[in-house]
């Protein structure tokens, strides 16, 4: 399909992906739940800060850090390992193969149709952290806000390729969940999701800025805290968006290559 | 001919399947060495189908005819051969292409599962690019001559397979194909679904010209729908021509169906040709299509017959005997082999 093409169809996607997140009002509520992990390392990260501060952060920069964070995780996330990977297994990608859309496009517009819903989640959290930390965390300039936006833009860029990538896997190896899980648990632990990257030691602080982790959370939240100043900001963003184009780069290549493989099972 | 609608040329489709015995050992095992084996589930296929021509392809299980629908539909890549329909290359999937075409599979859906319908036929709109006036109409006759009534607005999970069935009929045509791909589109369905099914389907090809293509292993389809068929088994072409002929040369035979006015001996039956049954009411008796004339003929002179019909053999049965030859003639290879 071509882009404008793709472009007109978009409402329609949306409109329809929301639709199919609302089905499941309970299974919805179960999803934000468990991805309430920020606001539980808020509270450990707290008690640690209680007599004195982890590096620069004291209890109210742990306590802004990880609202920032649970609101970042909520716009970001991306699940389509698990889709692709499920059709792949079960030959369901054929109905999406058939019609004049691209599938990663379909997956995308699905993915992004619960940002919504989630925003009804992370807004509530927005405000009870300016009115716990105040407003001086936050970005000062019009251009950190727009580094910001485009921050989010990237982190869930990468998530959503990332994802594509790996159940992509799935049309050589079956099955691609177990690469999934690997890669969430190098997320947790090097993304800033559960320690802010700054506290890493420098030797694995030098590994963690070169790879795609800390661009997926821990650079968005930075920027949302202020953690850094207007040129440190940019020359990260240039590195989340080379981050951004080496994924896109390989999902294009791994699905070109995938789909001679796949053997579209069952009847 | 004028240029083919479909043109598939010494096609070729490869899968490498890996063995494993049942059980706890070569499940471990097989986590350092698997076995690989080639499953040519298509090996050496030629046809063509002209635009508008309703074409059923046959077969046994695993014989290949799904596999040939997939590659033809872009869905697999071809591990050799050339295929083409309306000049693309399915494979390449291009717009152009997946928008002329439908693939319905009996056994998969593409209906949203926690929505109606009509979302999905709205989806397939956007997607599509159906004109919103078209897309309208489109669907009020699919609706009429689908009996779909209030279904379309009833989460597809809540439906029966057979209401189902007809939505997700109308789902693919929503964009007006011209080439359908069908395949076991009546399969679980009562029998009057399938007859409705049938029916929809073959005032869609006369009303719009669309090429059809169906797999189905009942014969009733094929028999309703189908002009021209294409035996395919183990991956090899053995019969592409009109069903009648492929009856005839299977089961040369005919079959006359007598309704007896008194029991008849089986003896007396025999005299004039195989009996294939008999009962208090009647018999079918099964003879060489030459002797069809004399022995009516004798039948009426001698027999108490209160009707008498002059059939060909049910196409369950010479597509039994079909399949049956060919597992045959395969074991004397594999045998000789």
């Amino acid at each position: 399909m071509s882009a404008r093409s793709t472009f007109r169809a978009l409402p329609t996607l949306f409109r329809i992906g929301f639709a199919e997140m609302v089905a499941y009002r309970a299974e919805m509520l179960v999803w934000v739940l468990a991805t309430t992990m920020p606001l539980i390392m808020l509270a450990l990260w707290s008690t640690v800060a209680r007599d004195a501060p982890v590096g620069r952060f004291d209890q109210q920069d742990f306590v802004a850090y990880f609202l920032a964070t649970f609101i970042v995780r909520q716009l970001t996330g991306a699940w389509v390992a698990w889709q692709l990977s499920f059709e792949v297994r079960t030959g369901t990608l054929s109905m999406r193969l058939l019609r004049p859309l691209h599938p990663m496009v379909s997956y995308a517009v699905e993915n992004l149709a619960a940002i919504p819903l989630r925003l009804i989640i992370a807004l509530p959290v927005a405000v009870v952290a300016l009115l716990l930390v105040g407003s001086e965390r936050l970005p000062k300039s019009a251009l950190l806000w727009v580094v910001f936006l485009l921050s989010l833009l990237g982190s869930w860029l990468i998530t959503f390729l990332a994802n594509s990538a790996i159940g992509t896997l799935a049309l050589w190896t079956g099955s691609s969940i177990k690469v999934m899980d690997v890669w969430l648990a190098l997320f947790m632990v090097l993304s800033g999701y559960l320690i802010p990257v700054e506290l890493f030691p420098p030797v694995v602080r030098s590994a963690v800025e070169v790879l795609p982790f800390r661009y997926q959370i821990g650079f968005p939240v930075e920027v949302l805290t202020s953690a850094h100043d207007t040129r440190t900001a940019l020359i990260l963003l240039a590195r989340q968006w080379t981050w951004v184009a080496i994924s896109f780069f390989l999902v294009g290549v791994l699905w070109r290559r995938g789909l001679r493989r796949f053997a579209a099972y069952g009847g | 001919m004028n240029e083919p609608m479909v043109s598939v040329r010494s096609l070729r489709k490869h899968y490498t399947v890996h063995k494993r015995p049942p059980g706890l050992k070569a499940a471990f095992a097989s986590l350092f060495r698997r076995v690989p084996t080639v499953v040519k589930a298509v090996d050496g296929i030629s046809f063509e189908i002209g635009p508008g021509e309703r074409v059923g392809f046959l077969g046994p299980n695993g014989a290949g005819k799904t596999t040939t629908l997939k590659v033809l539909s872009g869905l697999l890549y071809p591990s050799s051969g050339e295929v083409r329909v309306d000049r693309h290359l399915p494979q390449k999937r291009e717009d152009a292409f997946l928008k002329k075409i439908t693939l319905v599979m009996g056994q998969k859906q593409q209906l949203l599962w926690d929505l109606p319908p009509s979302e999905t036929f709205a989806l397939n709109r956007a997607i599509y690019e159906v004109p919103v006036p078209q897309f309208r109409q489109t669907v009020a006759e699919l609706t009429e001559l689908l009996e779909l009534g209030d279904l379309v607005s009833k989460p597809t999970r809540t439906l029966s397979l057979g209401e189902r069935m007809k939505c997700e009929l109308a789902a693919a045509l929503i964009h007006r194909p011209t080439v359908l791909f069908l395949d076991e589109p009546t399969i679980g369905l009562d029998v009057s679904m399938q007859v409705t099914i049938r029916s929809f389907i073959k005032a869609y090809n006369e009303r719009t010209g669309a090429t059809l293509i169906l797999t189905s292993h009942y014969m009733d389809d094929v028999a309703a729908l189908t002009q021209r068929v294409i035996v395919i088994d183990k991956g090899v072409l053995s019969y592409d021509g009109a069903l009648d002929e492929l009856a005839r040369r299977v089961r040369p035979e005919k079959r006359l169906v007598l309704q007896l006015d008194s029991p008849v001996d089986r003896a007396t039956l025999e005299a004039l040709g195989r009996v294939v049954s008999v009962d208090a009411a009647g018999a079918v008796l099964q003879v060489p299509q030459e002797s069809v004339a004399p022995v009516v003929s004798r039948a009426l002179a001698t027999l108490p017959v209160g009707d008498l019909t002059v059939e060909n053999a049910p196409l369950e049965e010479v597509m039994s005997e079909l399949f049956s030859r060919s597992r045959a003639e395969r074991a004397e290879v594999e045998d000789a082999a």
